[in-house]
């Protein structure tokens, strides 16, 4: 209990620290060489050079643009075929094994496929995004439209609302949290797969700014474009919870627990 | 019956998706597009015999290799992080940060350290799959039930016990869903590795067949990819529910009641 004494936030900043630290003293023990694993110091200077860059600016928008579109397209299709196949009886059964069959193949499959028909452009970036996260969004849709309340389904039956009233009323609200899981989740996967096409395909972006410092051997430039890309990715993780507790403001698993 | 009707149901979609694949391929002059019979008719001679060796066995090795030492490395550092609050606190945005880097952009810096061998491709698998391990790990560690927690330590059980019954028992249905997570990352990074730089493997025969414009190749090899993550994640989920099967059944029972 001796961890009272500090807050977590201090503690976690004292962490941050000394990881920095640690990476600014290991090259100069010589333990790795300072060719491999810049300092600090070095490290900071190169990500002052890149946010001085228009070059990195561009990259970076063209990354954000590609995790944009790719996510919105993966959400919407998600949650589309997610009530579909989630309210049309029968539908559920049916698709069960083929989504159970697509989901685990792994999109850098597709990689090659999309070199093919669309060279470097934001499509072949967009087709990996949105394979990836749409099975993010679906398969949580599907859990949330599972989950609806019978008791609440048939009192709006019983009170003869439609089909539209219904799922606006009742299975919406019901798979919301779940949407709002799957979205997140697919934010993260999104981001991925943006980076990685571009770091191996060449599509426009920070990834492909990382492989053309990797090839021109600028290393410290290479560890600070990572940081970025690291960087981005807690950002859109954070962003993504505060939109969800946002949204969800109204639901039990924000407010807490009500005592009964 | 009823299991009858669900093998039917369950074999139904993909046999309609695989007819419209091969009849809508069948007559296919589209040179990105080739028919699914020539794809399937190469199937066997591409990846069967001298390949299998060279390129699927390499990769799969590989893999393998990378995912044991995330798994081990990820587990015990997850539990020494998650067994002390004042570590947790520390080291968690360090943790999540790293987590939150895309795992492939790993591969240009972790070639700086191992150069293009099996080496980097292996340190590249671990590197980027341990942190769903890991952090799954310590959250399952953090939530083990503090009345088992309790009952442990009125009956002295320490040490070795401690760590295989209460925690390790208490903290793996996490575990599994970060090794889950991890396997997905990890196939995906051992394509990403040997698309990058390699003489060998899965990723880069793919990549020559598209280079060389050898189409259909290429295809069999992305049905190879989808077949082997579709192995991986059946296998692991086989193992999953034996291993887990009073976690499963405890939850059942929840729910039932």
């Amino acid at each position: 209990m001796r961890a009272r004494g500090a807050s977590p936030a201090v503690l976690g900043l004292l962490g941050l620290a000394g990881l920095l630290a640690l990476v600014e003293a290991l090259p100069h023990t010589g333990l790795v060489s300072a060719d491999f694993l810049p300092p600090t110091s070095r490290i900071a200077s190169a990500l002052a050079g890149e946010l001085g860059d228009s070059e990195f600016w561009y990259a970076l928008r063209d990354t954000l643009v590609a995790w944009a579109i790719g996510l919105a397209i993966a959400v919407g299709a998600g949650v589309v075929a997610g009530f579909v196949i989630g309210t049309v009886p029968g539908l559920r059964a049916f698709t069960a094994s083929t989504i159970e069959f697509l989901r685990p193949i792994p999109s850098v499959a597709l990689i090659p496929l999309a070199v093919l028909m669309y060279g470097t452009e934001l499509q072949s970036t967009l087709m990996l995004v949105v394979y990836a996260s749409f099975w993010q969004v679906l398969i949580q849709v599907l859990h949330g439209v599972q989950d609806v309340d019978p008791v609440a389904d048939e009192t709006a039956r019983s009170y003869g609302l439609g089909l539209w009233a219904r799922i606006r009323h009742v299975l919406w609200p019901t798979a919301l949290p779940y949407v709002m899981t799957g979205v997140r989740l697919a934010a993260a996967v999104a981001l991925v797969l943006a980076i990685t096409a571009e770091l191996v395909i060449g599509a426009p972006g920070l990834g492909s700014r990382i492989a053309v410092a990797q090839a021109s051997n600028a290393v410290p430039d290479m560890y600070a474009l990572v940081a970025v890309t690291g960087l981005l990715g807690v950002a859109i993780n954070l962003g993504a919870r505060r939109v969800e507790r946002r949204l969800l403001r109204w639901h039990q698993s924000v407010r807490g627990e009500v005592v009964v | 019956m009823r299991i009858a009707g669900r093998m039917v149901l369950a074999v139904a979609l993909p046999a309609v998706l695989f007819a419209i694949w091969w009849f809508a391929t069948a007559n296919s002059t589209n040179f990105y597009l080739p028919p699914l019979r020539e794809i399937l008719r190469i199937f066997p001679d591409v990846w069967t015999g001298d390949r299998l060796r060279t390129d699927v066995l390499p990769s799969l090795l590989r893999l393998a290799a990378g995912y044991t030492l995330a798994v081990v490395a990820g587990i015990a550092l997850g539990v020494l992080v998650g067994s002390y609050r004042a570590v947790r606190a520390v080291l968690e945005p360090v943790l999540e940060f790293f987590r939150a880097i895309p795992p492939p952009v790993l591969v240009p810096v972790i070639m700086l350290f191992a150069g293009i061998g099996d080496t980097m491709k292996v340190v590249v698998i671990a590197a980027g799959c341990v942190w769903p391990i890991l952090l799954n790990t310590v959250e399952g560690v953090r939530a083990v039930d503090s009345v088992l927690a309790d009952t442990c330590r009125s009956y002295r059980i320490s040490g070795p016990a401690r760590l295989r019954h209460l925690v390790l028992r208490g903290a793996s249905p996490q575990i599994a869903a970060g090794m889950r997570q991890g396997l997905s990352i990890a196939i995906i990074l051992m394509v990403i590795s040997e698309m990058f730089a390699a003489s060998n493997g899965l990723g880069f025969a793919i990549v020559q067949f598209q280079r060389g414009f050898a189409i259909p190749d290429m295809w069999s090899g992305i049905l190879l990819l989808g077949l082997i993550g579709l192995v991986l994640s059946l296998l692991f989920r086989l193992v999953e529910s034996r291993a887990l099967a009073w976690y499963h059944g405890l939850r059942r029972v929840q729910r039932g009641s």
